[in-house]
């Protein structure tokens, strides 16, 4: 089973509770996540589908950089971690 | 009478008591509000967020304020494969909302960068893209002014006629509907000197930094370019260059009077390349004889050591034709209620300012 938890700062904003669910992509385990919490795919993905460019998504501790690829092996046990990048001011 | 003005930090609302302006509510605290409309008369209210990673959101009220709900945004739809577009087809931010006339309470307009301009007919609940404008060959002319992306800032819905809409694009031109979206013509006159010799006269990639419309006779528009002002009579179909504002014709505002076209204010600054104020003095301009001649209004602004910037949506004139506000990208405030002949400071210390609107 993997793993999906997001950063409070997006809980702040939207119902954002962990999901466990098999998968074996990150397109599976976020469509998993958005079924069960619709409001948030827009909060994650922009509407061309990729991850926003201030969200930044961990496989197991370490950065995802390809934003429009979400068709990412997952294997069981597998934790990804969605928070906001670091910008702004 | 209360004033909204959207923040870097959020959506704040003032109101006079005892002859001073004071904050009596603030939304979305820590959050850019890059637009908001309200209805005085229902109640009603929309904000545009941009939250700096979470992307566009808005947020509607039903009760002044009092309670907001998320509802959808405006999104484009799915990028073709293999089409040529310098623009994503992502939204960045709404820039301007307009709508909630009285006979179509419902309708609201969205302009957005990039230069997308978006129709609700359920209160800002649901959005569609008007199709016909984004997918105007012309539009590929289009580039940003100050921004990477074009981006439409004004919409001007004529008051008697919904389907007749005035656009503007900073950099794309004034653009007119008349079938409520289905057909576009672009005005002609402008000059963006900002281009090679051959091109400045191209309606097509003019920089419009703002453009208003006279509400009882929206013939008249009146434009803050961004190499002069310029004003129209037949609805933007032609536009006239105005050389008689002093201290400068450069700047970003512009607000005509509800009542006689031929008022119209302004926020000058130095110049394209040197966007301060003039000598370090914040004055408004102000025309009453149609760009005949303008006055200069510095009583009750700062006159030194002010750097202050009123970017495009940072003027507003009320209703009664007398009220006039501008806010800063400093964070500073402004209130006339004399038709700009004076000017009192609002004691607060508010964020970057982007937008002020009298309620």
């Amino acid at each position: 089973m993997a793993y999906l938890e997001f950063a409070p700062a997006l809980q702040r904003h939207a119902a954002a509770p962990p999901v466990t669910a098999p998968a074996d992509s990150l397109q599976s385990l976020l469509s998993t996540a958005f079924a069960q919490q619709p409001a948030l795919q827009s909060y994650v993905l922009d509407e061309q589908g990729c991850v926003r460019k201030h969200v930044a998504v961990f496989l197991n501790g370490r950065l995802l950089h390809d934003r429009r690829r979400l068709d990412v092996p997952l294997a069981p046990d597998d934790r990804i971690y969605i928070a906001q990048a670091l910008s702004g001011g | 009478m209360r004033l909204s003005v959207a923040t870097r930090k959020g959506l704040f609302e003032l109101s006079q008591r005892n002859g001073d302006w004071d904050v009596d509510a603030l939304h979305f605290v820590g959050e850019p509000v890059t637009a908001a409309l309200h209805d005085s008369a229902s109640g009603r209210a929309i904000a545009a967020l941009r939250m700096g990673h979470f992307g566009v959101k808005l947020r509607v009220s039903d009760d002044r304020g009092k309670n907001w709900e998320e509802v959808g945004s405006p999104v484009f739809p799915p990028k073709p494969e293999g089409i040529e577009d310098s623009n994503p087809w992502t939204l960045d931010q709404v820039w301007i909302l307009e709508g909630f006339q009285s006979k179509h309470p419902q309708r609201l307009w969205a302009g957005t960068h990039p230069g997308g301009l978006f129709r609700s007919d359920d209160g800002g609940r649901s959005w569609h893209l008007i199709e016909s404008l984004w997918n105007m060959p012309e539009r590929k002319q289009w580039f940003g002014g100050g921004y990477d992306i074009p981006g439409i800032h004004s919409i001007c819905v004529h008051p008697q006629d919904p389907d007749d809409i005035v656009v503007g694009v900073s950099c794309g031109g004034a653009w007119r509907t008349r079938d409520g979206g289905n057909t576009w013509t672009v005005g002609q006159g402008m000059r963006a000197t900002f281009m090679p010799p051959e091109g400045q006269l191209n309606p097509v990639i003019q920089d419009p930094h703002r453009i208003v419309q006279c509400e009882s006779n929206p013939d008249v528009l009146w434009t803050q370019h961004h190499c002069g002002i310029w004003k129209s009579t037949d609805r933007g179909a032609n536009w006239s260059e105005i050389t008689t504002a002093r201290p400068s014709n450069f700047g970003f505002a512009v607000a005509v009077h509800p009542r006689d076209a031929d008022a119209a204010w302004f926020m000058p600054l130095v110049s394209d390349e040197k966007r301060v104020t003039v000598n370090g003095s914040v004055v408004a301009t102000r025309t009453r004889d149609g760009g005949v001649t303008f006055d200069v209004l510095d009583a009750g602004l700062p006159q030194r050591n002010a750097y202050d910037m009123v970017y495009r949506h940072g003027l507003d004139i009320a209703a009664d034709g007398a009220h006039l506000a501008a806010g800063s990208t400093t964070g500073s405030l402004w209130v006339s209620a004399d038709s700009g002949a004076s000017w009192q400071t609002v004691g607060v210390r508010l964020p970057p300012i982007y937008a002020v609107r009298f309620i």
